[in-house]
């Protein structure tokens, strides 16, 4: 047995629809990774975060839960579910008791939002503004829910006077970058992820890595955004030897992510696939998108370390030399 | 026996991008395929190609587990565009048979 595709997309689209996000979050929670950094609001450079990392707490909760309903008869009343879901927010349950895990994920943003003032870059944020790309929803064909949040975002960011915004994962940045464009007309931002933009500066190191380090490509940076040298090359600089599965680059192998929602048996299989390639060239993962984190730490175990790409990064960019 | 509807091929291609005349049907793309054997891209462009909405519809949770991820598309000897092609098909369907869109 598996889930009704058409009511869980139907709660992801409803979700996106009416609260704005396809797993809807308070602004309190979303924005709460940039207290106390003095982040200006807006300006003509933003940082963009599309709450992406901020909601893969909720995620993680929502695929082990996926799991257990895959084939159990509950997964008949998903229909039900739905109905239930457009007069209760049935997300906020999934954020229930992952403020660990929220503290950890927002600590990624804190690092990547740190690492480009250190190198210089100005920027703003939206705060309650910055809002969900509606990735998910272009992913899975709903087309008109996922044309009305491209243009309520493009619209923010216009109202607001951005010219250039920075993103902090592959799928926002493919969305916004190629997708975008297609279905709102004028488009006119110039959209670049993080990675590019500190990989331009060719900021100096502080501290040495001095590690072996898996990398571990996402599909949506290397074969929809070409972005392959940027990560080996902050990577290299900061004295961390690189070491590469035989699937990486442009022919990198899936972390299984994108089918947590639909087919969460079948994404595990991926994932634990991905986890033993990454395992047999070293100890070390680095990562650089939330979902593959998410995956790939959760099928982990003590097999090997994963980690986002910004923790090294702000180690050897941002702290003081030993 | 297998159906055919000449009206949808028409009806997929004139709400979406999809786009599998190229495919040379080599089976590059089922090859390198994350998922292995179950997810036929070119098999599934030849229902749509053909007509064969009954086919392709007996498929939906192939075409639902497909992960956009390019492994194919980035090795595909006719450059088609199969990711796109994919999403234009959940599109498709959603409009037509989940009534997820207006459109």
């Amino acid at each position: 047995m598996s889930l009704p595709v058409k009511h869980v997309l139907g709660i992801l689209a409803d979700n996106l629809e009416y609260r704005r996000s396809v797993i809807p979050m308070s602004a309190a929670r979303a924005t709460a990774w940039a207290r106390g950094l003095d982040i200006p609001f807006g300006g003509e450079t933003v940082l963009y975060t599309g709450q992406m990392y901020q909601i893969i707490p909720s995620i993680n909760s929502l695929s082990a839960m996926m799991a257990k309903v895959e084939n159990s008869w509950i997964n008949r009343f998903m229909g039900l579910g739905r109905l239930a879901n457009r007069i209760i927010d049935l997300s906020w349950f999934m954020t229930l008791g992952v403020g660990k895990q929220q503290k950890e994920y927002n600590g990624i943003l804190r690092n990547i939002a740190l690492i480009l003032k250190s190198a210089g870059v100005e920027f703003g944020y939206l705060y309650s503004q910055d809002l969900y790309s509606g990735a998910l929803v272009f992913d899975e064909g709903i087309d008109d829910v996922f044309r009305k949040q491209a243009r309520r975002v493009y619209d923010i960011f216009k109202t607001n006077g951005v010219k250039q915004v920075i993103t902090v994962d592959p799928h926002t940045t493919s969305i916004l970058k190629d997708v975008y464009p297609s279905v709102v007309e004028g488009f006119d931002l110039t959209v670049k992820s993080y990675l590019e933009v500190l990989a331009e500066k060719n900021i100096p190191c502080r501290r040495r890595l001095d590690m072996d380090l898996v990398i571990h490509d996402s599909c949506v940076y290397t074969r929809y955004l070409d972005v392959v040298d940027q990560p080996r090359k902050l990577l290299q600089s900061a004295c961390a030897t690189i070491h590469l599965p035989e699937l990486s680059g442009r022919l990198t192998h899936c972390c299984g992510g994108p089918l947590e929602s639909l087919f969460p048996a079948r994404s595990h299989e991926i994932t634990v696939k991905r986890v033993e390639q990454l395992a047999e060239c070293g100890r070390s993962a680095v990562t650089m998108c939330p979902i593959c984190l998410a995956c790939l730490k959760r099928e982990a175990g003590d097999k090997i370390d994963v980690k986002d790409i910004s923790e090294y990064l702000y180690d050897c960019y941002c702290q003081p030399g030993k | 026996m297998l159906k055919t509807n000449p009206a949808f091929a028409a009806s997929v291609k004139t709400a979406s991008n999809f786009n599998a005349a190229a495919c040379i049907n080599c089976g590059s793309c089922t090859a390198l395929c994350p998922l292995g054997v179950d997810l036929h891209p070119r098999t599934l462009f030849r229902y749509v190609l053909i007509g064969a909405e009954e086919k392709l519809l007996e498929n939906t949770s192939v075409i639902y587990s497909c992960l956009l991820c390019r492994m194919c598309e980035d090795n595909c000897p006719a450059d088609v565009p199969i990711a796109e092609n994919i999403r234009s098909l959940r599109s498709y369907i959603n409009r037509t048979r989940f009534g997820l869109m207006k459109g």
